[in-house]
């Protein structure tokens, strides 16, 4: 099967700053995921606590890593659309 | 359980699959190239694009798995809502641009662009097969469940019908998933869940739940008179025999002839023997449903509310309720489950699927599946976070998941197609939660598996909604099958045989082997599909990205962080995460069930192996990777080439 890409993407001087960016988003999510799942094994009465409108932590972490995941991915996007507006527009001015 | 045929149901269905099979035909004729097969060039508008991903990712495991498990045990099911989507989260922030600089697409691809090393081929072709067949077995499994109550046949038919569908498909046309089909598939999917949850709020909560115009069973519950916690007598029955399963007792009584089981509880100091389903083999093999043959139809689907409380009062229904008033109402009252027990019964096998009265509390909160509070033990705990370390880190690890990334015509555009896709996925993950527990109220479930929780709901609101469906998911499940039994012959053919072992097949060979290796895998799949019946698919995808997080995803890490990574390290890393990720899930409680054997004799009490496969293989590529450091071959890594 052929993997290769749909058209050519040309140089990018954002991608290391990208990926940079990307680790440290991989960071957070992965502390805020764990601390789901360490309070799951350490404080399994937390998540119980009704947090509001009658909804449990469990709930509201639950949901709250999902919307969270997209919140962050919007905000990753925007922040590498920048990178490259500004990294890749000075090199082409030089 | 016991299905009628429904006519309806099977027109809209094969309607509804030949519409999707019939335009990815269409769309495969049409789009030959390499560029085109996925992306019609960069022609493709970046939403549908998007959409497009999430019909690639949302597979019938999580269609069909995660409501089941939801249905099943609450709060755990929707932990795999959660991992799946996290996980795609690491596959974006981690693996996704540093595997671009490479210029590489897949995991394989990467690999052996780096280092031109026969171990690597060897092992990623291998590691490869085995991730695909374990991502089958689900696939095979929730086949064999949404064919049953659409053609009232057995598991195994629907199993094999699959089988010979995909091998056809596979053997002759060949069958891409290109953008256009998985983004009409994705779109479905999210639009039909839309409307079930809708329906689900608009029924609001009953104690007697309504299933496509026939009323709930009513359960028995009667009164024996008891000595020493055993059953002397009950008016109008006769008591055949009593079985103690743990700390539970269950009473065989007859009737009119018919045999049944029942429960023995104590309800506020008073004995009551309540109803209970069970499956039993009769005289000459015929196995009987509640006592009697198949045909009486004495079977029912179950789960209900046995307590509704609204705003602290006890109701017998509501009307409809918003999203976040539906889930407070849940936490207050109580849910009637059915759970599993298995005996035997004057020498013969009996299961038996009694009421397992839950407090909503428990039911929103993990711990009915991974136990994690207080009382539970050591492995059990790191079963849960075994689980949850897998689901992290398996999808970044498939070897297909990232390739719509790359195709598409400019990086924005891939970014915005995937923050899309994500949006979509984590709506869907959020509806998966409400349609699960709408099951498990409504009088839908089939006790004998799970998977069926989210179409039987819908069948329970109108028939050409569950028909739909059924042919979403068929659709959905045709296509991975496909997919699959693809990428596994490509393994066996291109990467094992013409690239490892040297045999310098003409093309036309090529093509003859691989269908040939397709046609064996298939054949493999079916088998398995039927094997593993009545497990849940979410469960059974758990172990796939389980084997890829331990296989993979240190190789991948290491060679994109790592500049010691050698060849060595790589390839060793892969066996001992394929060995150890296996060997775990082989010996582990559920397969122990399998084997016919009692779980609580299992070597150990692992049903995730992630925790120890994963750091096993982490450590395996750094030491080797450290004594094999002079064969380290220098790679520059070229910035988007």
């Amino acid at each position: 099967m052929h993997h290769g890409p749909a058209a050519e993407l040309g140089t990018d001087h954002a991608s290391a700053k990208k990926a940079k960016l990307g680790v440290w988003f991989f960071y957070l999510y992965l502390f805020l995921y764990a601390g789901f799942v360490v309070v799951g094994v350490l404080n399994y009465e937390l998540l119980g606590l009704e947090v509001f409108g009658g909804l449990n932590l469990a709930i509201v972490y639950g949901i709250g890593l999902i919307v969270f995941a997209v919140l962050l991915g919007v905000l990753y996007n925007n922040m590498c659309s920048r990178y490259e507006d500004d990294l890749n527009k000075e090199e082409t001015g030089l | 359980m016991i299905y009628g045929v429904s006519y309806t149901a099977l027109v809209f269905f094969i309607f509804f699959v030949g519409l999707v099979l019939g335009l990815s035909f269409y769309f495969a004729r049409k789009t030959k190239s390499a560029s085109s097969y996925y992306a019609a060039g960069g022609q493709i508008h970046w939403a549908i694009n998007g959409i497009a991903f999430a019909g690639d990712y949302l597979s019938a495991a999580s269609f069909l798995g995660i409501c089941g498990m939801i249905a099943t045990f609450g709060f755990d099911g929707f932990l795999y809502s959660i991992g799946f989507l996290a996980g795609w989260i690491v596959a974006l922030f981690l693996i996704a641009e540093p595997l671009k600089r490479l210029g590489k697409y897949t995991f394989t691809d990467a690999l052996n662009s780096k280092f031109k090393s026969r171990a690597i081929t060897l092992t990623a072709a291998i590691s490869t097969l085995i991730v695909s067949i374990f991502y089958l077995i689900p696939q095979m499994v929730g086949a064999g469940d949404l064919v049953t109550p659409l053609l009232g046949l057995p598991h195994w038919v629907g199993v094999v019908l699959v089988g010979i569908i995909v091998i056809f498909i596979v053997a002759s046309a060949g069958m891409t998933s290109t953008t256009y089909v998985q983004f009409i598939k994705g779109g479905l999917l999210l639009v039909l869940s839309t409307i079930l949850t809708i329906y689900i709020f608009k029924n609001g909560f009953t104690l007697n739940p309504v299933n496509d115009g026939s009323a709930y069973h009513k359960f028995i519950t009667l009164t024996p008179e008891v000595a020493d916690s055993v059953v002397i007598s009950v008016a109008d029955y006769k008591v055949i025999s009593q079985q103690n399963v743990k700390t539970k007792h269950f009473v065989k009584l007859e009737k009119d002839n018919v045999q049944r089981w029942f429960d023995l509880v104590k309800d506020n100091d008073q004995y009551l023997l309540k109803e209970v389903l069970s499956i039993s083999e009769g005289e000459q093999g015929i196995m009987l449903y509640n006592g009697e043959p198949r045909e009486k139809a004495k079977f029912f689907q179950v789960g209900h509310m046995s307590k509704i409380i609204v705003d602290g009062k006890e109701v017998e229904k509501t009307g409809p309720v918003s999203p976040f008033r539906f889930l407070s109402i849940i936490n207050k009252s109580e849910i009637v489950r059915f759970s599993e027990v298995k005996l035997t019964d004057e020498g013969k096998k009996v299961t038996l699927f009694y009421q397992n009265i839950t407090k909503g509390k428990d039911f929103m909160l993990p711990g009915l599946k991974y136990k994690i509070g207080k009382g539970a033990s050591v492995w059990s705990r790191l079963d849960f976070i075994s689980l949850m370390l897998a689901l992290f880190l398996g999808t970044a690890a498939l070897p297909h998941i990232l390739i719509r990334y790359y195709t598409v015509k400019s990086q924005r555009d891939a970014r915005k197609s995937t923050i899309l896709a994500i949006a979509a996925i984590g709506i869907f993950y959020v509806l998966t939660l409400f349609m699960g527990l709408g099951a498990a109220i409504n009088g839908v479930m089939d006790v004998e598996s799970s998977n069926m929780a989210a179409p039987l709901l819908a069948k329970a609101f109108g028939v050409v909604l569950f028909s739909v469906i059924s042919a979403v998911a068929f659709a959905t499940i045709l296509g991975t099958v496909a997919g699959l039994i693809i990428a596994s012959s490509g393994a066996i053919a291109h990467d094992l045989l013409d690239n490892y072992f040297n045999w310098n097949l003409s093309d036309n060979k090529k093509v003859k082997v691989g269908k040939i290796s397709a046609f064996a895998v298939g054949i493999f799949a079916i088998a398995l599909g039927i094997a593993f019946k009545g497990m849940n698919v979410s469960f059974l995808v758990g172990w796939a990205f389980s084997i890829a997080a331990s296989a993979n995803l240190p190789a991948i890490l290491f060679l994109l962080f790592w500049k010691k990574t050698t060849a060595k390290g790589i390839a060793s890393s892969i066996v001992v995460g394929i060995m150890s990720s296996l060997t775990i899930i082989l010996t582990s409680p559920t397969m122990w069930d399998r084997y016919g054997l009692d779980p609580a004799n299992a070597i150990h009490k692992l049903d995730n192996p992630a925790i120890i496969s994963f750091p096993l293989a982490v450590l395996t590529i750094y030491i080797v990777s450290l004594l094999t450091q002079d064969k380290l071959v220098e790679v520059h890594v070229e910035a988007n080439v």
